[in-house]
């Protein structure tokens, strides 16, 4: 019985008829070309020459040259955007899940009277728009002084940072067997002590993956940028580039630099990590 | 629908366990006894939420506080206290009640952003669900190139969306972008897609389609393949048609997990201010503003209009928080916990 049950089921998954076949091959690499053709144009474009971009044929090669990178690295702010995009985004995610991992823990393992109260708490201020809060927010970098400054925008992150960081470290965390927790429990562990000695050494990957995630939030944050940050040389990535595309001058071609500059690092340390990431998003609603 | 309510209860149980380790019995929120009791038997939880709970109020509560009272004034870029040099300007703005709503809910303007906001979330939403899932579907097949197909399908999510947004708006741009290079080599008349409304709207939406669904995709494949082989084989002794197994054992299957990401995907998408900004600055004219762009344009263009764009902040959080209240409710008739 059970051998005839395998059969029908080799039969029925394994195979597909020829056109079947052709067919979803067929939609796959139509899809994939649609995902993969704006990056290849960006990357066929920034290494045109410097007017390359004002063509109005397509050529796929036209004088490859380096010129539009040597120009962003050389010629404007985009090593000082960077440099701020570093550290902000860094000091964002350091202290976001360093704020938010025992709070993704104690809701991921106790139920306790205000639980349900942080769970909202954290899903309504994931939900803010920046409307809300960026005039206040603006008005307190302004009194004090803030505007401009690498503390003030990384404040002003932190409204973004840390409800998110505590969702996606309860997800992780709701992912590592609570029998763990009991055995450090029983050896005589107090809860801070399971936390710190044996949950967190196993959440490392995970907290890699949130501090990731959280980092390329900030890193591509745009609105406070654009209004906190307005000297030529504070500005961060996410602010500055709009001044390639400005309405009265623009260059293509130093954006298109800039842009693979900026999405080449980020997309390969992203293509590491994803499988980890959807998992954490979705918050244990899947098992991957 | 078996799988799901299995988990869930397995979970609840752990935790039960789990709880019941640290402090002896473990009591429903609501029938914690007296306060001391409460506050031995969870104070380790209380203090291991303490830090968020500090940072969101002091740095989301205060804010917002200060945001309502000031969507209630009459305060401007002109009437906000400031300090020039060493002259300090006190503010001179009013408290005016609910004037700021009135004028905003009794004027179309409003009502004009929200119907294209509704209309490019659920619009979105809808495609980055429905190419997402069947995406996910297709992958989840034995397939050869499964893993490429899989990578290069994942790269838009990995773009940063600011950077996804400078090439889109290079790709539409109408004299030297590709798409009216492409339409012009095969004879077709070029479109000015940034300078049309209704082609604006649309090119904004293939943008955030095209940055949506690897998410999607991911999130669904996931949830496909944690849905058991047992079933589809049950399913298929039983006589189910592809189609059965796709509606009976698929789709339950893939409840949980879909709840979830079609929440944050509405939320992200409605606040998805960064593409709208940079790729048509709202334009042309104002047609492609959603309701948080336009709030920003209040408050950072012209004289810059602070209580205007706190009302419409107001308004657009009340707007998301009841979509999510009765999300909820809905998840919890259908058996979802928390």
């Amino acid at each position: 019985m059970s051998a005839v049950t395998t059969r029908r089921r080799a039969r029925g998954r394994g195979e597909r008829s020829l056109g079947g076949s052709v067919l979803l091959h067929g939609t796959l690499i139509v899809a994939s070309l649609i995902s993969l053709f704006p990056v290849v144009w960006l990357v066929l474009t920034s290494l045109k020459p410097r007017d390359g971009w004002l063509s109005t044929e397509l050529k796929l090669f036209d004088d490859s040259s380096l010129d539009n990178y040597v120009r962003v690295l050389t010629e404007t702010q985009f090593p000082n955007w960077l440099l701020n995009s570093v550290i902000i985004a860094g000091l964002t995610t350091v202290i976001g899940v360093f704020l938010s991992s025992t709070t993704g823990y104690a809701i991921s393992r106790f139920r306790f009277p205000g639980y349900r109260g942080v769970m909202w708490m954290l899903l309504v201020t994931q939900m803010f728009p920046v409307a809300i809060l960026i005039v206040p927010l603006y008005n307190l970098m302004a009194g004090l002084g803030l505007l401009n400054q690498i503390p003030g925008l990384v404040i002003a992150y932190m409204t973004v940072a840390v409800p998110f960081c505590a969702w996606m470290m309860k997800g992780y965390f709701d992912s590592i067997p609570r029998e763990i927790d009991q055995a450090g429990m029983i050896d005589g562990l107090s809860p801070f002590g399971t936390f710190w000695r044996v949950i967190l050494p196993l959440a490392r990957p995970s907290i890699a993956v949130t501090a990731f995630y959280s980092f390329m939030t900030a890193w591509g944050e745009v609105a406070y940028a654009s209004v906190f940050m307005t000297g030529d040389d504070t500005r961060t990535l996410a602010a500055g580039l709009q001044q390639f595309v400005g309405q009265h001058w623009s260059d293509w071609g130093l954006m298109t630099a800039a842009a693979v500059l900026i999405a080449v690092p980020a997309a390969v340390v992203f293509l590491l990590v994803q499988r980890n990431l959807v998992a954490g998003l979705t918050a244990g609603a899947t098992k991957l | 629908m078996a799988t799901s309510t299995g988990r869930v209860t397995g979970t609840t149980r752990d935790r039960a366990a789990g709880a019941a380790d640290g402090a002896r019995g473990r009591g429903r929120p609501k029938q914690a006894g007296p306060v001391r009791r409460a506050v031995s038997q969870y104070w380790y939880a209380w203090a291991m939420v303490v830090p968020v709970v500090v940072v969101t109020v002091a740095l989301i509560g205060w804010p917002l506080v200060r945001g309502v009272y000031l969507s209630l004034t009459d305060a401007t870029e002109a009437t906000m206290g400031r300090t020039i040099g060493v002259n300090v300007i006190p503010s001179t703005y009013e408290f005016v009640g609910l004037d700021n709503y009135v004028g905003i809910l009794t004027g179309g303007l409003f009502w004009e952003k929200l119907t294209w906001t509704v209309l490019w979330t659920v619009a979105c939403v809808a495609l980055h669900y429905g190419l997402g899932l069947g995406l996910a579907l297709m992958l989840n097949r034995r397939l050869r190139f499964r893993s490429a197909y899989r990578l290069m399908l994942v790269l838009p999510w990995a773009i940063p969306p600011f950077v996804a947004a400078f090439i889109w708006r290079y790709l539409y741009n109408s004299d030297y972008g590709v798409i009216n290079a492409m339409l012009r080599s095969v004879g077709l008349g070029a479109v000015g897609w940034l300078d049309d409304p209704t082609t604006a709207k649309i090119a904004v939406i293939a943008v955030n389609v095209w940055i949506g669904i690897p998410f999607m995709m991911l999130a669904m494949l996931g949830g496909l393949q944690s849905i058991p082989r047992e079933l589809y084989e049950a399913a298929e002794v039983d006589g189910a048609t592809p189609w059965q197994r796709f509606r009976f054992v698929t789709v339950p299957g893939l409840r949980t997990v879909s709840s979830t990401v079609l929440l944050l995907g509405t939320i992200w998408t409605f606040n998805m201010f960064p593409l709208i900004f940079l790729i048509t600055g709202g334009g042309p004219g104002s047609s492609t503003e959603i309701l948080v762009t336009y709030a920003y344009r209040e408050a950072f263009t012209g004289i810059r209009n602070y209580s205007g764009s706190a009302a419409w902040g107001v308004l657009i959080l009340l707007l998301l928080v009841v979509m999510a209240v009765v999300y909820r409710r809905a998840l919890r008739k259908q058996g979802e916990v928390w």
